[in-house]
């Protein structure tokens, strides 16, 4: 087996009293959607802000591509690679859709200081964010301002930006919460394509998708990761039945 | 062509019809008005860099436009007493070139706004705006404690400084230069709001977690944004001097943060011609009020109280409406 791609061992977070990550370690490999399931507060983006950095583990290592990244700054872990979403849409809300995606495409050539030419009018810059629109969807929207977008476009947008920075690896939390059933269909359909060009760490609470794409679940629970594996060993788990998936399964 | 576009237009051709009309009819009190407005619009100018398109409230941009003025009252006062600035290690003469105070200015303030920027940046909210202030302040006492150049009293200048070709003396002249000035600094906002450093900072003001996702700095684009802001409001600085032939400590005083910041809200917080439209309002309310009463900061004090209540967009966004998002 090759090395993993992301791996954290031993992630410790404790808020007060809340224990949001305790001893959390998990891998995601080359080409696989590692989904992570769990009831509300149980610590997931607790756990992806400790992966993309803006939170500080209290103990516990996060390595990236062999290298270990757990106090290098968020957008130094951008630039090697990691490319999150988020539950919360952080977009520029009064820019339109095309700016943002435009902003994710500087972000990955990573020369922001140019003063004189048109962002908008710069042919690869564009290129590259249309490109991003287009497949998730929201090419007729380019000149929408942000903030005019429903939840799922928003959703669909922070995927967008995600894939202009061309990552080694996409940490997503909820990119299906606020879509309707048609939007999550359609975006269950792209990410499986899209776990070729690089894998997923997937934060997901429609239980469909997250059957319908995962080569291996992680159930977390109180900030703790009481099973891993493929999809029909985490169904047919006594323990995670009872803690969380119920009648669902 | 949108009515922004039109209004902006119009605002510039207001700028130039009426010292022209007043050069032809010989009323050289109101082309110093109007070269006042394009000056006070150039700082403002500078200040939006920073305020409307990177969110930054400095309520220090006096220390910008106090440095430049200063830069010009030191060069020239040198010029004019024949003393040499520096002896050693090096030779460092004054001079009473336009051009080479305007250098001089421009690169005093932008290292000024690097320091204060640096430092000033590492917060935000209110501290930021506090820690503004007190640079300020702090030039402010300094200017007035350094009795080389003039202390409280500042420095007085006896003839304005030269351009090459041109009558300075001349108040239509030394208009089309501060016009011509305001214009290139007009440009160079338009350029930067629409470049790939503008989407970014722009992007920054509005969700910095978005920005340092992409593997950006939000505190990087905004020195950079802050820096420029404070050069172009020193250049201005250094103009408002030489219009005065006068230097004084009130330069870096907080009052003239505050106006400065005053012009930006009253004509519309990152509009390109807010500060066009602030400053050309606040001293024609200055000349037709202040004739009447001492007092006339309260009306211009509930003006503003309006702005901020009714009209966010300020005049522009009153004539013109909200800005389009992808222009
Ligand atoms: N900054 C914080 N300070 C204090 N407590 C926090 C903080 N962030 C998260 N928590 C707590 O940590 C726990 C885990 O929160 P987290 O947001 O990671 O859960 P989640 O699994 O993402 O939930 P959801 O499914 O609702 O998104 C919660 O109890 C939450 O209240
Ligand atoms: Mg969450």
């Amino acid at each position: 087996m090759t090395e993993p791609v992301l791996a954290t061992f031993g992630l410790t977070k404790i808020f007060g009293a809340v224990c949001a990550s305790s001893d959390v370690s998990l891998t995601l490999n080359q080409g696989e959607i590692h989904a992570i399931i769990g009831p509300n507060g149980a610590g997931k983006s607790t756990l992806i802000s400790q992966i993309c950095g803006g939170l500080k583990p209290d103990s516990g290592r996060v390595e990236f591509l062999g290298r270990d990244i757990t106090t290098m700054p968020l957008r130094q872990r951008a630039r090697l690679g990691l490319a999150r979403t988020f539950q919360v849409s952080a977009l520029a809300m009064d820019d339109t859709v095309l700016q943002n995606a435009i902003l994710g495409n500087l972000g990955a050539r990573g020369k922001p200081f140019d003063f004189f030419s048109s962002a908008l009018k710069q042919k690869d810059l564009r290129k590259t964010a249309m490109l991003a629109l287009e497949r998730v969807g929201l090419a007729d929207h380019i000149f929408t301002r942000t903030s005019e977008l429903s939840h799922g476009q928003r959703r669909q947008l922070e995927v967008a930006v995600a894939l202009t920075l061309r990552p080694k690896a996409f940490v997503m939390d909820e990119p299906m919460a606020g879509m309707g059933a048609d939007g999550s269909r359609g975006m269950t359909t792209f990410l499986d394509g899209l776990r070729d060009e690089a894998p997923i760490l997937l934060v997901e609470h429609d239980m469909d998708a997250v059957f319908a794409l995962a080569d291996r679940l992680s159930v977390l629970v109180y900030g703790q990761i009481i099973a891993t594996g493929t999809v029909d060993e985490i169904r047919n788990d006594p323990d995670v039945r009872t803690a969380y998936l119920g009648d669902a399964a | 062509m949108n009515r922004e576009f039109m209004v902006n237009s119009a605002l510039l051709l207001g700028l130039v019809a009426i010292p022209l009309w007043a050069y032809v009819s010989d009323e050289p009190f109101t082309i110093t008005l109007a070269t006042r407005v394009a000056i006070l619009a150039l700082a403002g100018v500078g200040l939006n860099i920073a305020l409307g398109l990177g969110g930054l409230v400095s309520l220090g941009h006096a220390a910008f436009f106090g440095i430049g003025g200063y830069a010009m009252g030191i060069l020239a006062s040198h010029a004019q007493s024949y003393t040499p600035l520096i002896e050693s290690p090096f030779l460092l003469e004054g001079t009473k070139s336009m051009p080479l105070i305007w250098i001089a200015a421009i690169i005093s303030s932008a290292l000024m706004a690097m320091i204060i920027g640096a430092l000033s940046l590492r917060t935000s909210g209110v501290y930021f705006i506090m820690i503004t202030l007190a640079f300020g302040q702090m030039l402010y006492f300094f200017a007035i404690s350094w009795p080389a150049y003039g202390g409280e009293d500042g420095l007085s200048i006896y003839v304005r400084n030269g351009f090459p070709g041109l009558n300075t003396l001349d108040p239509i002249q030394f208009f089309g230069i501060s016009f011509t000035l305001l214009i290139c600094a007009l440009w160079l906002a338009a350029r930067l709001a629409h470049s790939p450093f503008g989407l970014a900072l722009n992007a920054a003001r509005q969700s910095p977690q978005r920005v340092e996702t992409v593997g950006l700095s939000p505190y990087q684009l905004r020195l950079v944004a802050f820096v420029i802001s404070g050069a172009i409001t020193g250049l201005a600085g250094a103009l408002f001097a030489d219009l005065n032939r006068f230097v004084s400590p009130s330069m870096f005083s907080w009052q003239t943060s505050g106006e400065i910041m005053v012009f930006v809200i009253l004509g519309g917080v990152g509009r390109l011609f807010g500060p066009v439209a602030g400053a050309a309002l606040f001293i024609t309310l200055e000349h037709l009020l202040g004739g009447i009463s001492e007092f006339w900061h309260i009306w211009l004090g509930l003006l503003l109280l309006l702005v901020v209540l009714f009209a966010r967009g300020g005049i522009i966004g009153l004539l013109a409406g909200r800005g389009s998002a992808h222009d």
